[in-house]
């Protein structure tokens, strides 16, 4: 199995997220995120999907997708051809002293404290997913006391936007 | 102009500009408002049914002799959730419908409200679309589109369920010109190279089956068919829901495959090298065992839903496209190449299976048969009568006894399996088309589930025929007790040879009721009910219960184990 990111366009109507995530369970596909928001044309919302699947059933899910009446398009994000970031907010302990080492994380990895109390300080990551884990993992033996993730908002690198490209990026003909 | 009224004028208005004239329904407290100008309307004739499942089948009967768009009314919450059966089942067989329930005010959703249920999120995983209107005036584009959604593309049920204060509070009435739909447009029309590509492998193969659907069906497709079929001599097996697309008679139909499906129809499709899929979804009950299903044979996948192709099996040539025109595709492409086509030998292999597995059953001693009497009906009705199963043992000796000429004269739950289908669908099916004969063949297990719309179709003078293949049981599970469970007969008996007493039932619901128990009083009881057309006519078939449907194939194994009676499997590696 490998992991596709599926950016959605939707109509922007009562349900439509229900529609798409029951969907997904009932088809007995898993999703690993899912971030949704409003874009520049307010009628329209913009999901980011990732799931874990292999080929052919990704085929599926994108054609059993494509059959809800409120999804406008589908295209597949690939990670080479696309800016994917998500967004962590992570409450570490800071007791015994180690606050400076703490901080000197969030400086290597380019991230900032949005909160300080006095055993704990609250860091605000952005990035891909690599470097976050890759951040979470350094952080892991000071405690981490609360962990809050963001699904992944992915947009494709280029000049074009999702709306220029062409309707069945994700094939819908078959 | 836009005129003035109330939304529940709206919606009387609304349905009449999408062409409706009859609803099926019942009404409670969310809907009234939509009752009181239905009263007055001179084209919506509304037929008031006693359970709200009736409705549902009704409107799905209706849809398929008619040609037109169902129409079921239920209220809030129960009346809602009773709907659910049909739309599931016109979900899982493609059959246009649409599903009018009231909800409770808006001001009251989400409060638990008397008789309030969510009935558009219950109903999200087994419609084509549905939607909740609390602005009444959304109703006429609300209702112009589930009209256009349910009977456009693949055809399938809609829902609309409006609160009662959008119904009651005044509003205005446009009928929107034109559908803006911008997620939804369905590719009717071949791609011209697959077309092409298809036209190739057909020419090549040299054991091509025409594996044909309910998508013939709906896309009334049949002439193209025949057409297809006869230009180049190629086999058709006709599933289950495409019983009558493709003539009986014809030398070509192998019958239906899958489970209970005909030794050449099945064996065709395993030792098949081109599946010419058209309308069909490669469903379980036809593959078998899905990785042992038709090994040899290359793909050709038609479908007018693009999700149906590739999601069985893998299609070497997928086309997406409405049949009817995909067959014209197909017919272009080859005309003028019969004789390029060369499958002489797979007739001989095909005509030797149908001679050696002819349609037959076990007679019985002393006790009457169900096969015979089903025999006897399609018989003495002929092919054009249209019969609605329920479904079990009667539904599969329906589609193997009969023998169909025409599409649309075969209607029963295919994919959903719905017991209790037959009556309430019959019932719909001949206020669709009034001048047909319309023959429910049913169970004593369905009827019981469905049979109070009787009194429907008594009160409203719709005289359908009821075949009650009654073998006291609920046949089909009793076979598989039989076959798989070691005789251990749990639950099946229903002792319906006494209770209820269904000649006195059909009486007392103002039809006729008759009797048979032996093979001589079949044609005379059948004669009878022909005549009888003031009334609904019940016929009490009293069959033994130890007949048994074949030929089977166990479900989850191989199509390869197809028996055709117990423990008697066909050799067909002795053609190979």
């Amino acid at each position: 199995m490998t992991r596709h990111t599926l950016s959605v366009l939707v109509e922007n109507k009562p349900g439509v997220l229900a529609r798409i995530s029951g969907l997904f369970s009932r088809r007995g596909f898993n999703i690993e995120s899912l971030a949704v928001g409003p874009t520049e044309n307010p009628e329209v919302s913009r999901m980011t999907i990732v799931i874990n699947v292999d080929r052919l059933p990704l085929e599926q899910v994108t054609k059993q997708l494509n059959k809800l009446i409120n999804v406008l398009k589908i295209v597949e994000l690939d990670d080479e051809h696309s800016v994917q970031r998500e967004l962590v907010l992570v409450k570490v302990k800071t007791d015994k002293g180690m606050r400076s080492n703490v901080l000197e994380i969030v400086t290597l990895f380019r991230a900032k404290v949005v909160d300080v109390a006095p055993e704990t300080v609250t860091i605000e990551a952005t990035g891909s997913r690599d470097k976050l884990e890759a951040l979470l993992r350094v952080l892991e033996p000071y405690g981490i006391k609360e962990l809050v993730q963001s699904g992944v908002v992915a947009v494709g690198r280029g000049g074009k936007s999702i709306a220029d490209r062409s309707l069945r990026s994700v094939d819908r003909s078959a | 102009m836009a005129e003035h009224m109330t939304g529940a004028a709206s919606l009387i208005k609304s349905l009449e500009h999408a062409g409706v004239d009859t609803v099926f329904g019942i009404p409670g407290g969310a809907i009234l408002p939509a009752y009181d100008p239905l009263m007055d309307s001179d084209q919506v004739r509304h037929i008031l049914v006693r359970h709200e499942q009736g409705a549902g089948h009704a409107a799905e009967g209706y849809a398929q002799t008619s040609g037109k768009v169902g129409v079921c009314m239920a209220t809030s919450g129960p009346g809602a959730t009773n709907l659910v059966t049909p739309i599931a089942d016109a979900y899982m067989d493609s059959v246009p419908i649409v599903a009018i329930t009231g909800q409770v005010p808006s001001t009251a959703i989400g409060t638990d409200a008397f008789q309030e249920a969510d009935i558009s999120g219950i109903t999200m995983p087994i419609v084509k679309h549905n939607y909740l209107v609390t602005d009444p005036a959304e109703i006429p584009r609300v209702i112009a589109e589930a009209f256009h959604l349910a009977g456009t593309g693949r055809p399938g049920p809609v829902l609309v369920d409006i609160s009662k204060d959008a119904l009651a509070a005044q509003t205005t009435f446009e009928w929107p010109d034109a559908i803006d739909l911008p997620g939804y447009r369905p590719t009717t029309a071949p791609h011209g190279k697959q077309i092409k590509e298809a036209a190739k492998m057909i020419v090549k193969a040299k054991r091509p089956v025409l594996y044909v659907g309910g998508g013939i069906v709906r896309s009334g497709a049949s002439q193209e068919l025949l057409t297809l079929a006869e230009l180049t001599g190629i086999p058709v097996v006709t599933t289950l829901m495409a019983r009558g697309a493709f003539p009986d008679s014809h030398p070509q139909n192998l019958g239906m495959p899958g489970m209970h499906g005909t030794v050449p129809a099945v064996g065709a499709l395993q030792k098949s090298d081109l599946l010419i899929a058209l309308g069909t979804r490669f469903d379980d009950r036809v593959t078998g065992k899905l990785d042992s299903f038709a090994p040899y044979a290359k793909v050709i996948h038609a479908d007018i839903d693009p999700a149906e192709i590739g999601k069985n099996r893998h299609a070497d040539v997928p086309i997406v496209g409405d049949a009817k025109a995909t067959i014209a595709g197909l017919i272009a492409a080859l005309s003028g190449r019969k004789d390029d086509i060369d499958i002489a030998d797979w007739w001989e292999i095909l005509n030797g299976w149908k001679k050696r597995f002819p349609r037959g059953y076990e007679e019985h001693p002393d006790a009457l048969e169900p096969q015979y009497v089903i025999e006897r009906l399609g018989h003495i009705a002929g092919p054009d009568a249209i019969y609605c199963a329920g479904v079990g043992q009667h539904q599969m000796w329906a589609s193997q006894f009969i023998d169909y000429e025409k599409p649309g004269h075969w209607l029963n739950s295919g994919g959903l399996g719905t017991m209790g289908y037959a009556v309430p669908a019959a019932m719909g099916a001949k206020v669709g088309n009034p001048d047909a004969v319309v023959w429910a063949i049913d169970g004593d297990g369905c009827f019981q589930m469905t049979n109070q719309e009787l009194a429907t179709c008594a009160i409203n003078n719709i005289p359908i025929k009821v075949a009650l293949i009654n073998n006291s049981s609920l046949g089909m599970v009793r076979q598989w007790q039989t076959l798989f469970y070691d005789k251990r007969y749990s639950n099946t008996d229903l002792q319906s040879h006494q209770f209820p007493d269904f000649v006195k039932l059909a009486e007392a619901y103002g039809c006729y009721g008759l009797r048979a128990s032996s093979r001589e009083e079949v044609d005379v009881v059948i004669e009878k009910a022909m005549a009888l057309n003031d009334a609904p006519v019940v016929i009490d078939f009293q069959v033994h219960r130890d007949a048994m449907v074949w030929p089977m194939v166990p479900a989850g194994t191989s199509n390869d184990l197809i028996t055709t009676a117990r423990d008697l499997a066909p050799a067909w590696e002795r053609e190979d």
